[in-house]
Parts: C-alpha cells; structure tokens; sequence
C-alpha cells in the first residue's frame, strides 16, 4: 500500500466518521429542526454552512483549472457566484427569514395564495436540485475510484450512505454542523498546497497577493504568463475571448441563479433573525471569498508552473539524454498520464514535450483541466498527506452540497406536496416520518444517478442557475418588493422563465438542435448566459399578468408589509 | 399612534431602498462596470502587474461584494434602532395566509 492511498484512506475515513459523530450528536425530532434546524443557528456558523452548501465539488476541483484555461473568461464564475450573495443578502433573504417559514415553495404559497403556484415552485425545486445532486454524487465516486483503487459504483453508494445517515438523522441541524465541519476540512485542504506553491512562485505566503505579485526577478507573475503564452501561440491571459454581451449575460445569469437556488436560500431560514440573515449573508460571502480569491491566484500559479515545468522537457532522460540547461519531464506529469487526463505524443520524434496552441504541432493532446487541483501537491513536491487532504476536501465539497439539496428535494415534497397539498390534517410526526422517507428516497435516485450518470451531467450547471434565474428570483422579488403582483402572474412568469429558459438550453446542449455557436445563439447569448434574457422574459410577463388580473387580497398585502417592517 | 406607525414604517422602507440602492449601484459599478464594460479602458492601467480591469474581474469585486454585505447589515441594525420605539418590535410569526391550520402552530415544542 502507498504511502498516498494511506493517507488517502486515512483522512477520508476520519472525516466520515467526524460526520457521522455530528450526525448522532444532533438526532432530531420535530420538523421545525428537521427543516430549519429551529431557527437556532448562530450567523457564523450559518455562514460557514453556506459556503460548504455552496461550494460543490465543482468550485473545490474544477474550478481553478477551468480559470487556468479560459484567463480573463474565467471571471464570470469569480463575479457570478459571488455576486450573487450581494442581492440575497440585500433583495431576499431578509425577508425570507422575517417571512419564518420552512422551504422557499412555503413562500411562493403563501404570498401568491395559491396551491398551483406552490406545486410550481415544488417542481422548479425538485427538478434544479436533481439536476444537481447527480453531478455531485459522481464527483464523490470519482474521488473514491481514483484514489482509494474502489469501484465508481462503490464509492457513490458510500458517499451516498454517509449523507443518508446524517440528513435523515439529524435534518437540517445534522446537515449544519457537518457542513461546519465539512467547510473547515474543504478550506484546509485547498488552501494548504495553495500556500505552499505561493511560497515557491512568489516568495509570499498569502495566495491571494500571487494575482499581483513578481516572481523571483521581478517581474510581474500575470506578465511573465502573458509573455509565456503569446510566445507558445495562444491569446495572453488577461485577455478574453467571450463577447462583453456574452460575459454581461452570463455573469448576471448566475448570479440571480445564484441567489435563486432553493438550497442555498433555505439555509438563511435557520438563523434566529432577519438581522442574523444579512450578517450570516457576509459570513458566508467572507468564507467563500477564501477559496475564490485563492482560486484565481492559483489558476495563474498552475498555469505558469505547467508551462515552466513541462514545456521543451525531455520526457525520457536515460534513452534521450539531457543537453545543457535541459530538465526532465516532472514525475507527476507521468503518472497522471497513467489516469488519461492528460497525454502526450512525440509528433516530432525529438523526445522533449512541445506544448502549443497550434493543434498540429501541440503535443500535449490531452490535458483535462480537473488534474490541477488535484495534482498541485505533486508539482509543489509535497508530502503525500497533503494529496490525502485535497481527496478527503474534494469529498466534503461534494457531500456538504448533496446534503443541503436532498434537503431541499424532501421537503418539498413532505412539507409542501404532502402536508400543504395533498394530506392538509397531517400531523407533525407524520410529516417528519415523511420528510425521513423521502429524504431515503431522494438519496437512492442520486446514488443511481451517479452511477449511471446522464449524458447531459456536464451542461447541469448551466441549466440549474439558468432555470432558478428565471424561475424563482423574479417570483421572490417581486413577491417582496411589489404588493401588486398576484397569483396570476407569478404562476404565468415562473412557467414561462422555466419554459424559454429550458427550451433554449434544451435545444442547444443537450438535444443538439440546433449548432452551439456563437453564430447560432440568440442576440449572441450562450446558453450560460440565456438564464439573464429568461428572467427578462419572466419579469415582463409577470408585471403585465399581473396588472390584467385582480390585485392580490387584503391579507396578502399585509404579509408583505410584516415581513418589510423590522 | 396607528398614523404616526404607519409613517414610520414608510419612512423606514424608504431609508431601506434609499441604502439598498447606493449599494447595488456599487455592486453593478464594480462587477459589470470595472470588471466587464470598463475593462477595456482600466486595463490600461496596472495594479501591481494585474491590467486593473481584469484584477477587478477576478478579485476586486469580490473583495468589494464582501465589504458591501457587511456594511448593509451594520447600516440596517442602526436603522432599526433609529426606528425601534417609533416601529414597536414585532416578531410575532406570520400566520398561515392559504390554510389556517391550528395544529401547524402547536408543533414546535
């Protein structure tokens, strides 16, 4: 067994069974703590809560490399999914926390008075939770197979078992505090090597400073890359190639998705007070910014590291032979060749790796943009602990989001199809049991989603932010800061912004209809960036229902003015 | 007394917009404005090697999103105080407005 795979095991074994500890210590037994964890979290925590809830395997593995790749086009994740907490913290969560209820579809129910519009809302929920809790589960059996030498299959059910035990435990107050804990683990781990490779590149060891800081001689690391890169042929990194419309579109997209995703909002219901809502908004903004202020700085320290170390090396120094002032391919780069996310072939037969933006001469074939989060420890020549860490960091990110959307999927259905719908004189207990089975449920669907995941798993982002964008961000707003609305035209705006935003999305990413394009989009807007035309569209169709049909009732309007009053 | 509520809770909202507006138009300026419209222009000029359009982009308006929300919350709590005994508190629940239903108000232990 390798010194990795201890370590590896090691970490994620005693981060499981720190879950689990939490899970048992936090059994719950009423459905206040079961969905809102009786409104009893204290806003740093919550905030902590958040950012683990919020920040999936995706913002944790992919998204560095990603930003390593696309330079300045990158910055729509940085701005979109950060942004996003400005207008949750200043537009809704305030209010939704001063509204004092369960899940965002309560909301929707009560403020249009209408049992369509929360089946509605239950199903936006449902469907953009789904959507994406499959991506989640099978980063976790990813992790597991790469790692720990188990089987995809059998490492999705693990991961699966894990969240299963604490979510039906200890609902939303088991979730809580493992997403504490899960945010510690997942910080410390990104943040290690990041520190570490800082420290080599620049000298300085706050991450965060390398955007702006020299290297060795002097110069300053984002133009040395630059240089680097125009010499090899690609487009300087600050540059983007996106249209200002296209990257305007797709950073507002997400986010309002942002702001609109049930999961995240449904964690604000569960501090005591609107007050605690804005502040708990800051503290998750504060801890997520930890990991997106780091990410760029090491997107850019990954990128010159890559070029440095792998470029105009000489892959195999006994049959080749090295020249002066040549270096030997790294190690690492050997053995991820091994996994197939990254390949190299001698086009030229001089044994030494030409990396190019030119597809004829670049013999870097494959480069998946995943590895380098994954394989920083290895090119800052650290202990295999550290790779152990970054595993174990990975799995935390996936868990602590699948988590708060399996939340988010039972409740919906115990509390708002079942008990608001269906069985109006359920009784409490009933509910939570409920609330217990169909959480189970949910997590089977997810496991079987992750083992066979659906072709369509790579375009879930796009989709989810898009659908919550159009779906519930403007119902949520204008339910808040517009008496007038009714019932009618937040059933026709959510339909609607559901409908376009999904056809268009649909149509270009996952059936292929027509060819995804820039040429072939609509106004030139990707399909990223169509959820900002779909809540446009919302909107618009909203105020005009809304101003054709009868004004909401007498009660109504007084539920939007307690929960404006402080 | 009902008058004099009623006013201040309009006065308060008002003061509430009033904020909330200043803030989202820095939240725009910075993200949308610096880091996408502008950049263009502010790359010009270099932020310690970073072009600053595009070190807005990535980290400046981050850093300025954090400081927004915190700055909200702390301008709200003072606000409130301001109208605390004009406002009354009133942290009663909401009551359900589609289906009253007593026993749903009992639960909670």
């Amino acid at each position: 067994m390798s010194a990795t795979l201890f370590w590896t095991g090691f970490f994620v074994i005693t981060s499981f069974a720190l879950y689990i500890g939490i899970a048992i210590a936090s059994r719950v037994g009423s459905t206040d703590e079961f969905y809102v964890a009786g409104h009893h979290v204290p806003p740093v925590f919550n905030g902590m809560a958040t950012a683990a809830d919020w920040m999936s395997a995706a913002s944790f593995l992919s998204m560095a490399g990603l930003i390593a790749f696309s330079g300045y086009d990158g910055s729509v994740f940085l701005m979109g999914w950060t942004g996003g907490y400005v207008l949750l913290a200043l537009l809704l969560a305030p209010y939704l926390r001063r509204f004092g209820k369960f899940t965002v579809p309560d909301f929707i129910g009560d403020r249009y008075y209408s049992d369509t519009a929360r089946v509605v809302a239950v199903i936006c929920a449902i469907f953009v939770s789904f959507t994406y809790i499959a991506g989640q589960m099978q980063g976790v059996g990813i992790a597991f197979s790469r790692f720990l030498e188990i089987p995809i299959e059998a490492g999705v059910m693990i991961g699966g078992l894990v969240v299963l035990m604490y979510a039906t435990l200890g609902g939303m107050k088991g979730i809580t505090y493992t997403q504490v804990a899960q945010y510690c683990v997942m910080i410390f781990a990104f943040m290690t090597p990041a520190i570490f490779i800082s420290l080599q590149l620049t000298g300085s060891p706050v991450p965060q400073l390398g955007l702006v800081g020299n290297v060795s001689d002097g110069t300053p690391l984002l133009m040395k890359l630059d240089g680097m890169l125009t010499e090899l042929g690609f487009a300087p990194y600050t540059d983007g190639s996106k249209s200002t419309f296209d990257v305007f579109a797709i950073t507002l997209a997400l986010m309002a998705g942002t702001a609109g995703l049930p999961h995240v909002i449904v964690r604000f219901f569960t501090v005591p007070k609107a007050a605690d809502a804005r502040k708990s908004a800051g503290w998750a903004l504060l801890f997520i910014g930890i990991l997106y202020l780091t990410a760029p700085a090491v997107a850019v320290f990954a990128r010159t590291n890559f070029i440095e170390t792998v470029n105009e090396s000489v892959y195999n120094a006994e049959t080749t032979g090295l020249v002066e002032g040549e270096s030997e391919t790294p190690d690492w780069f050997h053995r991820w060749e091994n996994t197939g996310l990254l390949a190299f072939e001698d086009r030229n037969g001089d044994g030494r790796i030409q990396y190019r933006a030119d597809p004829e001469v670049n013999e870097v074939t494959t480069l998946n943009r995943d590895i380098f989060v994954l394989a920083n420890p290895e090119i800052a020549n650290l202990p295999s602990w550290v790779i152990g860490l970054v595993v174990a960091g990975g799995i935390a990110a996936a868990l602590s989001t699948a988590a708060g959307l399996l939340l988010v999927i039972s409740s919906s259905i115990s509390h708002d199809l079942c008990r608001k719908v269906l069985f109006k004189s359920m009784s409490d207990r009933q509910e939570l049991l409920i609330a217990r089975l169909s959480a189970t449920g949910a997590v089977l669907i997810a496991i079987l989603a992750g083992i066979y995941p659906p072709g369509f798993v790579a375009s879930v982002v796009a989709l989810a932010f898009g659908l919550a964008a159009a779906s519930f961000f403007p119902a949520i707003l204008l339910g808040i800061f517009w008496q007038r609305m009714s019932k009618e035209g937040a059933i026709a705006g959510m339909v609607t912004g559901l409908g376009v935003t999904g056809a268009y999305i649909l149509a270009y990413k996952i059936f292929g209809w027509i060819p995804n394009d820039a040429e072939h989009w609509f106004l030139g807007v990707s399909p990223e960036g169509f959820g900002t035309i779909g809540m446009m569209i919302s909107f618009a169709v909203s105020v005009t229902v809304s101003l054709l049909t009868p004004a909401p009732p007498p009660e109504v309007r007084e539920l939007v003015e307690r929960i404006r009053a402080p | 007394m009902v008058q004099d509520k009623s006013s201040a809770r309009k006065a308060y909202w008002r003061a509430n917009l009033g904020l909330m507006g200043v803030l989202l138009a820095i939240w725009f300026v910075v993200s949308f404005g610096f880091g996408i419209l502008l950049r263009p222009w502010l790359d010009q000029v270099s932020l310690g090697g970073a072009p600053l359009g595009f070190w807005f982009a990535q980290q400046g308006s981050i850093l300025t999103f954090i400081v927004l929300i915190f700055y909200y919350a702390w301008a709200m709590n003072r606000l409130e105080v301001r109208f605390a005994d004009r406002l009354g508190s009133d942290d009663k629940p909401i009551p359900d407005v589609v289906a009253p239903d007593a026993a749903s108000q009992e639960d909670a232990p």
